[in-house]
């Protein structure tokens, strides 16, 4: 079982990461960027884990993969 | 009294804090190490500073699952005094045991230097020896020291007095100017609901003697001997 799982910082949150990527690539010739935020992305491989397996990623998303407190995730499973 | 440093891979100021409180402060302090899964007859655990598991992932996010953190968050959910320092302050966070989160410094710098810290609360076993609004100058050195939380929680810590100190200038004034990396509030260290666990960012165990520039890290220190009604002996 393959899975994707995206992690962005929450909009609320102050990516000043992203603000100076947004300013290089202004720098860079393209004064029409507005905005970047930076995040993480993750490829997992999982032996046959069973029907709980989708279920108990999203845990493990919430618990490690991910700080909800400053971040949102996305998983996606790709079969 | 006995105390105990935690050692996580990557930990680098358990020796510091060992000898703040072996040898500055007399108190029998053991090394702990993350695999080890008993804190019992401790009265004070440190979570030291450093670089636990290479920072990967977020700093202290992999910390928090290790073997001893089960008896950590248990000594803590029984009362016993904990006190994070830097990386241990964002082990702590992760574990949920302080509300918020430790983010990217503001400025993307790495900072390393002494700064000013306004005392708030002087409540609790950490800093009962201190005086509201006394200013201590501590080191700090930290990369991703930057608090954050929501507005809820930030209007609880107000509310519950648990805003321990906050980054100032040397008279004392609050303002984001003297802030070294955007967190929120300036605030640089934070007790929980029940006082019993504190987390900072700038380090006191390099501040405990003259010759390190500075010996207000030991008001800290001195606040919990009083708080468990032990004397130094040093």
């Amino acid at each position: 079982m393959k899975a994707r799982i995206t992690v962005m910082p929450k909009k609320s949150v102050l990516d000043p990461q992203g603000v100076a990527v947004r300013d290089a690539i202004s720098h860079h010739g393209f004064p029409q960027i507005q905005s970047v935020r930076i995040g993480k992305v993750m490829e997992i491989e999982i032996d046959d884990a069973g029907p709980q397996a989708e279920a108990r990623l999203h845990e493990i998303c919430t618990d490690l993969l991910s700080n909800p407190v400053i971040e949102d995730y996305v998983l996606q499973i790709e079969g | 009294m006995k105390a105990a440093v935690i050692r996580f891979p990557g930990s680098n100021c358990d020796q510091d804090c060992h000898y703040a409180l072996q040898h500055v402060f007399g108190i029998p302090t053991d090394y702990v190490w993350h695999k080890d899964s008993s804190l019992k007859g401790y009265d004070l655990v440190v979570l030291p500073g450093g670089f636990s598991y290479g920072d990967y992932l977020r700093c202290g996010a992999i910390a928090r699952f290790s073997p001893i953190m089960k008896a950590v968050v248990d000594y803590a959910n029984h009362g016993g005094l904990l006190i994070g320092i830097c990386n241990g302050f964002q082990v702590l966070t992760e574990s949920r045991l302080l509300p918020g989160a430790l983010v990217r410094n503001r400025s993307l710098h790495f900072i390393c230097e002494h700064r000013f810290l306004r005392v708030g609360a002087t409540d609790n076993p950490f800093l009962n020896l201190a005086q509201p609004g006394q200013v201590l100058n501590l080191p700090i050195a930290h990369g991703e020291g930057n608090y954050t939380a929501d507005q809820a929680t930030l209007e609880e810590l107000n509310a519950n007095r648990q805003i321990l100190v906050r980054y100032c200038d040397a008279q004392g004034v609050v303002s984001d100017a003297f802030n070294p990396n955007g967190s929120l509030n300036n605030i640089a260290g934070i007790c929980n609901a029940d006082r019993n666990v504190f987390g900072l960012m700038p380090h006191p165990e390099r501040a405990c003697e003259a010759r390190l520039g500075s010996e207000d890290g030991n008001v800290i220190f001195q606040s919990i001997l009083n708080h468990l009604g032990v004397r130094a002996v040093a």
